[in-house]
C-alpha cells in the first residue's frame, strides 16, 4: 500500500511557498505599475491556487484567511477597488500572515500564537473593508443572463458536477469526501447521488480502491474554473464533468451516454437529484434517437446551440491550457530531495579519492596503456564532478530579490527613501551556502539603510539625489563569489572608529594601521555593543556575528568606505564547501593541498635567495615585494633542509604571498574533509583530504595565511 | 483486530472498533468478508472514530453483497463520524437502518 499523504501535504507546502514567493515579487511590481491587469491576474491565481489546494487537505484556517484575501483580489481584478499604496502595504501583509500559516502548517501540529492571531484579526477587519466598498458597486454589476438559444428547453439553475475519480485515488491520500467537505465552502449541495454500480462483487474488491461515483446538484456563484480547479489534484484518470447552470439537457443527455452506468439509470438520478425533470430527460434521449431525422451526431448538435456553449468551451479551454501550462512547468524541473543530491555528491567525492589512488598506482606501474586509460577516466570523473555540483548551483538572484521586499519596508519604516538595484542575480553558487548566507546579507542591508544611508535633509544638504541607493552585486572572482553590498550614504567616520577601537582596547594608542584596517574594526566582537552604534556614525550591532557566519563558510569580509560617497561590504564565498582543485605540495614527509583557483605561479628559490630568506621573509618577485610564508616554519615541522625550495605564490582578495615548500607534487583533485571541533582555532588549515595512498593530506587556508604574511610585512615596514 | 464478531440468538452482532478508512481497509474487508454470509448480521459502528470513502464503500459492499441473496444486514450505533459521511455522500436512505440525529446535524 502506497499512501503518500505526508507527500502530497509536502508538495502542496512547497507549491505554496513558491506561489506566496511569486505572490510578493508580484504585489512589489503592482506598486510601480498599478493598472498591469496581468500582474493583477498572476497575484489572484497565486492566492486562488493556495485556496484550492489548501482546501483539499482541509486547512481550513488557510482557506479562511485566503478566500477573503482572494475576494479583495477578485474586486481589484475587476476594477472596483483601484490599487494603491495602503491596499497594496495591506496585500503584502496579509501574504505574510499567509505565508505563517503555511508554516504553521509545515511545523506539523504547531500552533498559531497569540500574537499572529491578533494580526489576523486585524487584516481580517483591513480587508473586509475593502469588501464593503465594493457592496455597493456590486449591486450595478450584473452579470448578464445567459439565454438558451437551443430547440431544448433550458436546464436547472444550478451546476451539475458528475464525478468519477481515479481508482488510485484514495491510495493517493485523497477522499472525496474531503472533496465535497471542500465545495461546501464554495456553495450549497443540494443533492447528492453516490453510485456504488463499478463496485465488482466481493471477493474481486480491492478494499483500496475507490469505487464509488457520485453526482451532484451543486448550487454556487462560483465561476467554473473556481469549482474545476477544486479537483485540479484529481484530474489525471478522474472523470470530471461539469455542467454550469441552465445547461442544455443534450449536454446532460451527452453525460449520461459517456458515463459508465446504465443510461436509464443515470437519467433518474439526474431527476431525482433535481438536474432535469421527467419530461425534458424524456424529450432529450428521443431527440438523440431521432434528432428530426437528420443523422447529426451529437458534437454538432451541442456546437449548434451556441450560447452558453462558448463560455463552456471557453472555459475548457482555458482549463486545457492552464494544464498543458503546468504540463510543460513539470517536464522542465524535478524535484529531488536534497539529501539525495548531497549523497550524490558525497559519492562523487569518495570516487573523486578513489580515482586518484588508480592514477597514483598507474604511474608507479609504469604502464603507459594503464596510464592512459586512467587519464580518461579521472577526466570524465571530473566531469561527472563539475556536473553534479553544478546540480547544487543555484542563481544567487532568487535570494537578491528577496531583499526587494526588505528594502522596501525598512525604507518606509525609517522614513527614507531607498531604491535597490540588483546587478549579477544570474551569479550561480552552492545552494548550501545560499541558505546560509540570507541571514548575512539581511544584516548588512538593514544595517546600510539603518546607518549608511542618510536622511533626506542631510542628503540634500549634501548635494546628493534625495533618493538613496543600496546595490547588490555578484561575480564569480577566482574560484569564489564575490558579493557586494554598497550603498550610496556617508561613509564610515575613521576617526570615530578608531577613538572607538582605542577606548575598546581593539588598538593600542601608538598603533599606526591603514584605513583598511580600521573599517575593518567594526567586525570586531567588542565593537558590536548598542551603545557604540547609537555613538557612531557607521554600523554595529551584530558585525561580528556576520563575519563569524562568513569565516564559518570559509568566506571573508571586508570594507571600503569613502567619506560622504559610500560604504561597500564585499564578502567572498567559496563556490561549493564539497570539493576543489587543489594543487598539492610536500614539506618533508606531509603533504598539503592549496586550492588551485588561488595558486598564481611557481617559482624555485635560488641558492641566493635561500640565503637572504634567514634574514628576511619577502622575496623580490620581478620588482615586486612578496612576502613569504616557510610552510616548514609555520607548521613546525622537523628535519633538516631539502635541497631544494619552491616558492607557491598564492593570491587572495588582491593581496599575494608565497609559500615556501619542498616539493610541487601537481595537480590534485580532493574532497573536502571538515576538521573536528578540536581543531577549529587552528590557523592555517581549512580542513582534510584523504590522498590516493590512504596518507592524509590537510588543506592549507590560503586567505587566513596571506593576511598573516601581509602582516607581518607590514609590522617590518613600519619598524623600519 | 478491529472487529469483534459473536453470535447472539441467530443475529450475528459485529462491532467495529477505531478507524474505518484507506489506512484499515484491506484489513477491515478481509475481515468483515467471511461474515457476510450470515443470514442476519448486525454492525456496530459505535466504535467508529474516523471514516472516508473506503468505509462508506465497505459499508456499501457488505449491503450490496447480503442483499442480493437475500440475507438482512442492520447497521446501528452510527458514530459522529459515521453519521457525517453518510450524510454528505446522502446514503442514509440506501442502508435505510434508523438513525440517531444529533442537535448539531
Amino acid at each position: 500500500m502506497s499512501i503518500n499523504i505526508d507527500q502530497a501535504l509536502q508538495t502542496f507546502i512547497a507549491e505554496a511557498r513558491e506561489l506566496l514567493e511569486d505572490m510578493e515579487n508580484s504585489l512589489l511590481q503592482l506598486e510601480s505599475s498599478p493598472e498591469d491587469a496581468e500582474i493583477i491576474g498572476a497575484i489572484f491565481r497565486a492566492a486562488h491556487t493556495i485556496k484550492g489546494s489548501a482546501g483539499l487537505f482541509g486547512l481550513d484556517q488557510v482557506v479562511g484567511f485566503t478566500h477573503i484575501v482572494e475576494n479583495v483580489l477578485d474586486r481589484v481584478r475587476d476594477a472596483s477597488i483601484r490599487i494603491e499604496g495602503d491596499l497594496v502595504a495591506l496585500l503584502l501583509e496579509s501574504r505574510d500572515h499567509m505565508t505563517e500559516l503555511v508554516n504553521v502548517i509545515a511545523d506539523q501540529g504547531g500552533q498559531l500564537d497569540d500574537a499572529a492571531l491578533g494580526r489576523e484579526q486585524a487584516l481580517r477587519k483591513r480587508l473586509h473593508s475593502y469588501q464593503g466598498v465594493q457592496a455597493g458597486h456590486a449591486a450595478v454589476v450584473v452579470e448578464p443572463e445567459i439565454e438558451s438559444s437551443g430547440g431544448t428547453v433550458a436546464g436547472p439553475d444550478n451546476w451539475h458536477l458528475s464525478l468519477r475519480f481515479d481508482r488510485e485515488i484514495l491510495k493517493n491520500g485523497m477522499d472525496p469526501i474531503s472533496f465535497f467537505r471542500y465545495l461546501e465552502t464554495l456553495g450549497e449541495i443540494v443533492s447528492i447521488v453516490t453510485l456504488p454500480d463499478a463496485m465488482p462483487p466481493v471477493e474481486e474488491m480491492n478494499a483500496e480502491l475507490c469505487y464509488l461515483g457520485f453526482e451532484i446538484n451543486f448550487k454556487s456563484d462560483a465561476d467554473k474554473n473556481t469549482i474545476a480547479s477544486v479537483f485540479d489534484f484529481v484530474r489525471e484518470n478522474s472523470s470530471i464533468r461539469i455542467l454550469p447552470p441552465h445547461s442544455k439537457v443534450a449536454e446532460f443527455i451527452d453525460l449520461i451516454k459517456t458515463l459508465p452506468e446504465d443510461e436509464k439509470r443515470l437519467g433518474d438520478i439526474l431527476v431525482t437529484i433535481g438536474a432535469l425533470t421527467r419530461q425534458e430527460l424524456d424529450e432529450g434521449l428521443n431527440a438523440q434517437k431521432n434528432p428530426d431525422g437528420s443523422t447529426a451526431p451529437l458534437g454538432e448538435i451541442l456546437i449548434g446551440q451556441r450560447s452558453v456553449e462558448q463560455e463552456v468551451v471557453q472555459a475548457a479551454l482555458d482549463k486545457q491550457n492552464q494544464v498543458r501550462e503546468s504540463k510543460s512547468k513539470e517536464n522542465k524541473y524535478v524535484r529531488v530531495q536534497a539529501d539525495k543530491l548531497d549523497e550524490l555528491i558525497n559519492l562523487v567525492g569518495e570516487l573523486v579519492i578513489a580515482g586518484a589512488g588508480a592514477n597514483l598506482l598507474a604511474q608507479r606501474a609504469n604502464d603507459s596503456s594503464l596510464q592512459e586509460t586512467t587519464s580518461t577516466m579521472s577526466r570524465l570523473v571530473e566531469e561527472i564532478r563539475d556536473g553534479a555540483l553544478k546540480l547544487r548551483m543555484v542563481p544567487i538572484g532568487d535570494t537578491f530579490s528577496r531583499f526587494q521586499r526588505v528594502v522596501r519596508d525598512v525604507s518606509k519604516e525609517l522614513g527614507k527613501d531607498i531604491d535597490l538595484v540588483i546587478s549579477g542575480a544570474e551569479t550561480e553558487l552552492d545552494k548550501t551556502v545560499v541558505e546560509k548566507i540570507g541571514d548575512p546579507l539581511m544584516h548588512l542591508v538593514r544595517n546600510a539603510m539603518d546607518h549608511g544611508i542618510e536622511s533626506a535633509e542631510k542628503r540634500l544638504a549634501a548635494g546628493k539625489p534625495v533618493k538613496g541607493m543600496l546595490k547588490l552585486n555578484a561575480y564569480h572572482d577566482s574560484g569564489s563569489i564575490a558579493i557586494e553590498i554598497s550603498d550610496d550614504g556617508g561613509g564610515l567616520n575613521r576617526d570615530r572608529i578608531l577613538q572607538k577601537g582605542i577606548e575598546r582596547g581593539l588598538v593600542q594608542p601608538n598603533q599606526i594601521l591603514t584605513d583598511q584596517e580600521i573599517y575593518n574594526l567594526i567586525f570586531e566582537a567588542g565593537f558590536s555593543t548598542a551603545e557604540a552604534v547609537t555613538n557612531l556614525s557607521g554600523r554595529g550591532v551584530g558585525m561580528d556575528v556576520v563575519k563569524r557566519n562568513i569565516v564559518a563558510l570559509r568566506g571573508t569580509v571586508d570594507l571600503e568606505s569613502a567619506a560622504g560617497q559610500g560604504t561597500t561590504i564585499r564578502i567572498r564565498l567559496p563556490l561549493t564547501l564539497a570539493i576543489i582543485d587543489g594543487f598539492l605540495v610536500g614539506v618533508e614527509k606531509s603533504s598539503y593541498v592549496v586550492p588551485l583557483d588561488m595558486v598564481l605561479e611557481c617559482v624555485e628559490l635560488t641558492e641566493s635567495e635561500r640565503q637572504g630568506m634567514k634574514e628576511r621573509s619577502y622575496l623580490n618577485l620581478r620588482g615586486e615585494v612578496l612576502p613569504l610564508v616557510p610552510l616548514r616554519a609555520h607548521f613546525e615541522i622537523e628535519g633538516s633542509h631539502a635541497k631544494r625550495e619552491n616558492v607557491v605564490v598564492v593570491q587572495y582578495a588582491g593581496q599575494k604571498a608565497g609559500l615556501v615548500v619542498d616539493e610541487l607534487l601537481g595537480e590534485f583533485q580532493t574532497v573536502i574533509k571538515p576538521l573536528g571541533k578540536l581543531f577549529s582555532n587552528l590557523r592555517g588549515i581549512s580542513g582534510s583530504t584523504i590522498l590516493g595512498t590512504g596518507e592524509v593530506a590537510l588543506i592549507l587556508d590560503v586567505p587566513s595565511l596571506v593576511q598573516q604574511a601581509a602582516n607581518a610585512e607590514q609590522k617590518i615596514s613600519q619598524a623600519n | 483486530m478491529p472487529i469483534r464478531a459473536e453470535t447472539r440468538n441467530g443475529i450475528c452482532h459485529l462491532a467495529i472498533e477505531g478507524e474505518m478508512t484507506i489506512y484499515t481497509a484491506a484489513e477491515l474487508k478481509s475481515e468483515l468478508a467471511p461474515h457476510l454470509s450470515e443470514p442476519k448480521t448486525e454492525i456496530d459502528l459505535s466504535g467508529v472514530s474516523e471514516m472516508d470513502s473506503s468505509g462508506l464503500q465497505l459499508l456499501i459492499l457488505a449491503k450490496r453483497e447480503t442483499s442480493r441473496h437475500g440475507r438482512i444486514l442492520h447497521l446501528a450505533g452510527h458514530s459522529q463520524a459515521v453519521l457525517d459521511v453518510l450524510d454528505i455522500c446522502n446514503m442514509a436512505a440506501y442502508f435505510g437502518d434508523p438513525l440517531i440525529i444529533s442537535s448539531n446535524a
